[in-house]
């Protein structure tokens, strides 16, 4: 049964909340400032708990099945996060309150920003950004900065890989630069010839997923940076996949000069449906003074008997601010309280497993499924969701099937470079007995391509709608629930 | 530790890739950098680190131990028991992205409701999914404003009495454009709507102003968007949506857009985030809207069901010709929002603005009997109004900390002509005694 | 898929109706296929522009992907289509006939002999 939408269920003048009454004098509301109308739900609180009880179990979740989602980074999301970022201390505290008053919050900040750092071989970090993408923006903004802070102002170009993800291209044209594409040769890796060809004074800089988002570890890695460097450009590292590289190799050491993390893909902290997610930037020391303002810093030294005081700090050449405050703090508790529960061991086992269980993978589809690198993958791979005998089914249907079988499908068509493409990424929580059921059903359903296609054209059928019309939702565009002739 | 693996299930994975050891599927990387010793403190089990936590959390005093009176873009409202219960759902909170929407419509349908309680509590026609806090929604609306005109106007008119912080990035996301005129900056912090008209002209992209104002103000802005649609003029409003509950809205008063944050919806205090950014407009402009949009459909068998829609302008397709970078946004506020605004609803929206509007009043009226202290806002206000001190601010906030009382905001930190002038906001979590406590308090200071 | 031999073509996917120094410009059938249901058609100049070949005259939305219409040749626009934005499915139903997007005076005639053929254009399709 479809779940009705909340002005549905609304009734005249029911109530769902009541405050407190007033307690003070009462005077007139502003004449001619007032609104007429305030057409909202009116519920009882039972209407609200079920309405959206329901509505959570139309939902797919990590906490309910797997989600083999490459770059995404589905692993568990652990329950201890949500107790702790919710104690007092944290949640009741206003982020302009006098920094005396604060210091567990920003001695806690402090701290990961020296993690996150020490993690992955930078000199500093900001927490600030909100997400990835502003992540990846703030670190373009410091590229652009550093060039113009030398007088350099003709480098106006960034090299972007066909594999990057959709904001790479996105965050650059924002920035102002010319965005040029490098090829990936026929190994997985960038194309070194490609890349001297357009390396010269006017390239401000590469920005790098490694491993890539065919889920291979650029096997030429440390001269692409090179090349970059001796041209003058600065590489920026996408920190999607970091997943696959914790304790086993730090972007800083390759010679990455910038990298923003996502805290809600490798540091565990919950997709909640599209976010919120947090997007914190590494830099190199050259780097340093570039990032965004506040920063948290120490504003007065300690000695054996007094911890310092932690405060706000300007970078020198700052490039501003991203956003309002001083980041997604909630998320930085939860991954702080995570790392704290792994330490170097428990992060380098993170990596081990997440690379055993994509290979493991791997491992038992390649026969089935064709899978255009033939290497040793990291935290994810891609395969082929076309079958050559099976030439009417595609990457979408199987996609579709999937869900017939209580499983989330992979990445669909992304990366663009490799035909139908399926990324898997099982993330290091999921455990043997479920890659061998998601294994089993993927050979079971290139079967079913092969013998009964139409099964996975007019999939999912056991889901709680099917095939959805896009065309129609675009057409029509319904983007509210209130009166019909709104939109 | 999270991961489940045996020692035997390693041994026969391993067996199965047909390597000898977990070491060999690193062999790509440079082997004089593979390994590296990570200094940070050894793992800590669930007990130590809840310690751990609880012990940083604690050495902070917050607004749950103080009387609160500090706003300026964050406020302390109360977050009701069914909020939380329903985000923790694992269903939501631990839910992806909804880009299969067959196994997503729980989130997708909270989504659409989200986008229809936003859009008539704002007045608008449309809304989009949500943007990471208000100060970028805001600096999307420019971006938006922008790429309307092809950038072909380059003013930008932002109100002085703006959100500093507003301000600030929306210099940064307008930055990568060229030959961009940030005007309003100079203009008196506490000026009038006439005097943003005035400059006003035929390259003005858009008009920036907030509802009720970083100074807790509240205009009319009908008759100013008028004149900025005369000039071709597109204009913004960046409004605290929980004013809404009784004030005039965005739309009735014709602006084209209408912006916010929507942490005053319920949302927890939390140092400044996670936060919300909410984005409505009209319908005309519906295609030029970054983010996410969910819209109604059906399936084959005519069940209906919502989709994300005008996927097409997204940066994962658009890629360098997308208007926006933005992929993950704030969908778990955006949704504890939408359970907010349900169980408030009509009466307890309007119960809640009132409340602080009426308790607001109420200091401002108790403090202007003050010695020494002034009520510089023009009325009428808000929640929020300017008070001139005796004293310094960061001194009477001091003082007003030994008394278990935080202060409000330094507005001498954004505005020079604003020193010693101190912004106090007041929601319904403040009682009346604690009102005349700060009273007593605020006159204790100047006395002593 | 049809390609008419009477127009010139892009390697872009948009086509040419040469009429006089008039010339009508929209996008192919292979180019619709690829794209497939066109939800939106938004033609981004107005009657009198004077535009340089490449410019961006037309962005075309299907649910899946965006494409950019572009100028083959330079010219003044002397019409638009006005009926094109509310029935963009005529894109996909009559890309060569009801689905025109705008007409240019042409600056530089010579400008034509660089774009394809209907046989050079199906031959380009195929690659």
């Amino acid at each position: 049964m479809a779940e009705p939408t909340i002005y549905e269920i609304s009734s005249q003048d029911r109530i769902g909340f009541r405050f407190p009454a007033c307690d003070v004098p009462e005077t007139a509301l502003p004449e001619g400032l007032i609104r007429d109308e305030l057409p909202m739900p009116e519920v009882s609180e039972l209407d609200v708990i079920r309405h959206f009880t329901n509505l959570s179990r139309l939902n797919y979740s990590i906490d309910s099945g797997y989600y083999p989602l490459g770059s995404c980074t589905m692993k568990y999301n652990p329950k201890i996060n949500e107790e702790v970022a919710r104690l007092p201390g944290f949640a009741f505290s206003h982020p302009l309150q006098p920094v005396e008053t604060v210091q567990g919050n920003l001695a806690m900040m402090y701290e990961l920003q020296l993690w996150l750092a020490e993690i992955c071989g930078m000199a500093g970090v900001t927490l600030q950004p909100a997400a990835g993408a502003q992540g990846e923006y703030t670190g373009v903004l410091i590229i652009r900065a550093y060039h113009h802070s030398r007088g350099d102002l003709k480098r106006t170009k960034m090299l972007i890989p066909d594999s990057a993800h959709g904001t790479n291209p996105a965050t650059s044209a924002m920035s102002g630069f010319e965005v040029v594409g490098i090829t990936t040769d026929a190994n997985g890796n960038v194309d070194l010839d490609a890349l001297k060809a357009v390396l010269d004074d006017t390239v401000a800089g590469l920005m790098l997923t490694n491993p890539n988002t065919l889920g291979l570890f650029d096997q030429n890695v440390e001269e692409v940076i090179r090349l970059v460097h001796e041209a003058g450009g600065l590489v920026y590292g996408d920190g999607a996949n970091l997943n696959a590289l914790l304790g086993i190799v730090r972007p800083g050491d390759l010679g990455f000069d910038i990298m923003h993390f996502n805290l809600h893909k490798t540091f565990s902290t919950p997709h909640g449906g599209g976010g919120p997610g947090s997007g914190p930037v590494g830099v190199a020391k050259h780097l340093v003074e570039f990032l965004p303002f506040p920063l948290v810093g120490i504003i007065e030294e300690g000695d054996e008997e007094t911890p310092p005081l932690y405060g706000f700090v300007r970078p020198e050449k700052t490039i501003g601010r991203m956003k309002s405050f001083h980041g997604q703090f909630g998320m930085m508790v939860r991954a702080y309280n995570y790392i704290s529960m792994h330490g170097p061991d428990g992060l380098r086992d993170i990596a081990e497993s997440a690379v055993l269980n994509a290979n493991y993978l791997l491992a038992r589809l390649r026969n089935t499924y064709n899978v255009p690198f033939d290497r040793i993958c990291m935290h994810e791979f891609v395969m082929e969701g076309h079958l050559d005998d099976a030439p009417d089914v595609h990457a979408l249907d199987i996609a579709k099937r999937l869900m017939d079988y209580d499983f989330h499908p992979p990445t669909n068509y992304f990366p663009l470079i490799v035909h139908e493409a399926l990324m898997i990424e099982p993330t290091e929580t999921e455990n043997k007995q479920t890659l061998d059921r998601f294994a089993d059903v993927l050979i079971k359903i290139a079967e079913e391509a092969r013998t009964n296609p139409d099964l996975l054209h007019t999939a999912p059928h056991h889901t709680p709608v099917g095939r959805l019309d896009e065309v129609r939702a675009a057409k029509e565009l319904v983007l509210c629930c209130w009166l019909p002739d709104k939109i | 530790m999270f991961t489940p693996h045996t020692d035997s299930e390693r041994e026969e994975m391993l067996r199965v890739i047909g390597v000898r050891k977990l070491d060999d599927l690193f062999a790509d990387v440079p082997i004089k950098l593979r390994f590296p010793n990570l200094e940070l403190p050894p793992a800590f089990t669930e007990i130590e680190a809840r310690m751990q936590m609880e012990e940083l959390a604690g050495a902070n005093e917050t607004a749950h131990d103080l009387a609160c009176f500090l706003g300026a873009g964050a406020y302390y409202h109360y977050t009701p028991a069914a909020v939380d219960a329903i985000i923790r759902r694992g269903e939501f909170l631990t839910a992806y992205t909804p880009y299969q929407p067959e196994v997503s419509q729980g989130t997708l349908q909270a989504v659409f409701e989200f986008q229809s309680l936003i859009a008539n509590l704002t007045g608008m026609d449309v809304s989009n999914a949500s943007h990471y806090d208000g100060a970028t929604a805001t600096a999307e609306a420019a971006v938006m404003a922008y790429h309307h005109f092809r950038g072909k106007r380059t003013r930008f008119i932002l109100s002085p009495s703006l959100n500093p912080q507003y301000r600030e990035v929306v210099k940064t996301y307008m930055g990568g454009y060229e030959n961009i005129n940030l005007a309003g900056e100079n203009l008196d912090p506490l000026c009038q709507p006439d005097d943003l008209a005035s400059l006003l002209d035929d390259n003005t992209a858009l008009l920036i102003v907030q509802y009720p104002d970083f100074f807790g103000r509240i205009f009319d802005f009908t008759a100013l968007i008028e004149k900025a649609h005369q000039f071709g003029a597109l204009v913004a409003v960046a409004v605290n949506p929980m004013s809404l509950g009784v004030l005039k809205t965005p739309g009735a008063m014709g602006a084209d857009i209408a912006v916010g944050e929507g942490q005053s919806l319920g949302l927890p205090l939390s140092f400044g985030g996670p936060y919300l950014g909410f984005f409505a407009t009209k319908k005309e402009y519906v295609r030029k809207i970054a983010g996410r949009l969910v819209g109604e459909t059906a399936d084959a068998e005519g069940r209906r069901g919502y989709v994300l829609t005008l996927t097409a302008r997204e940066q994962h397709i658009r890629r360098e010709k997308a208007t926006s970078n933005i992929c993950t946004n704030q969908g778990l506020m955006a949704l504890a929002t939408t359970v907010y605004m349900s169980l408030l609803g009509k009466h307890g929206l309007k119960q809640l603005a009132n409340l602080c509007y009426q308790k607001a009043h109420y200091a401002a009226e108790q403090i202007s009997k003050l010695d020494g202290y002034s009520v510089v806002s023009q009325r009428p206000f808000f929640h929020e109004f300017v008070v001139k001190c005796p004293k310094p601010v960061d001194e009477i906030n001091w003082h007003l900390l030994d008394h278990d009382i935080l202060g409000g905001y330094d507005l001498g930190q954004d505005y020079p002509s604003l020193a010693g002038h101190m912004l106090i906001a007041v929601t319904e979590m403040v009682s009346k005694d604690e009102i005349d406590a700060l009273c007593e308090a605020l006159e204790e200071v100047n006395n002593g | 898929m049809n390609i008419p031999t009477n127009l010139k073509y892009t390697n872009t996917d948009e086509w040419v109706l040469v009429d006089g120094n008039t010339a009508t410009i929209g996008v192919t059938d292979h180019a619709q296929e690829q794209l497939s249901d066109v939800v939106f058609v938004e033609i981004t100049v107005n009657v009198g522009d004077k535009l340089a070949k490449k410019t961006t005259i037309a962005t075309v939305e299907s649910v899946k992907a965006a494409a950019d219409v572009n100028l083959p040749v330079s010219g003044k626009v002397i019409a638009i289509n006005e009926d094109l934005p509310q029935t963009p499915e005529l894109v996909n139903t009559d890309p060569y006939g009801k689905a025109w997007m705008i007409k240019v005076e042409l600056d530089n005639p010579a400008e034509l002999d660089a774009l394809m053929d209907a046989a050079g254009y199906e031959k380009h399709t195929k690659e």
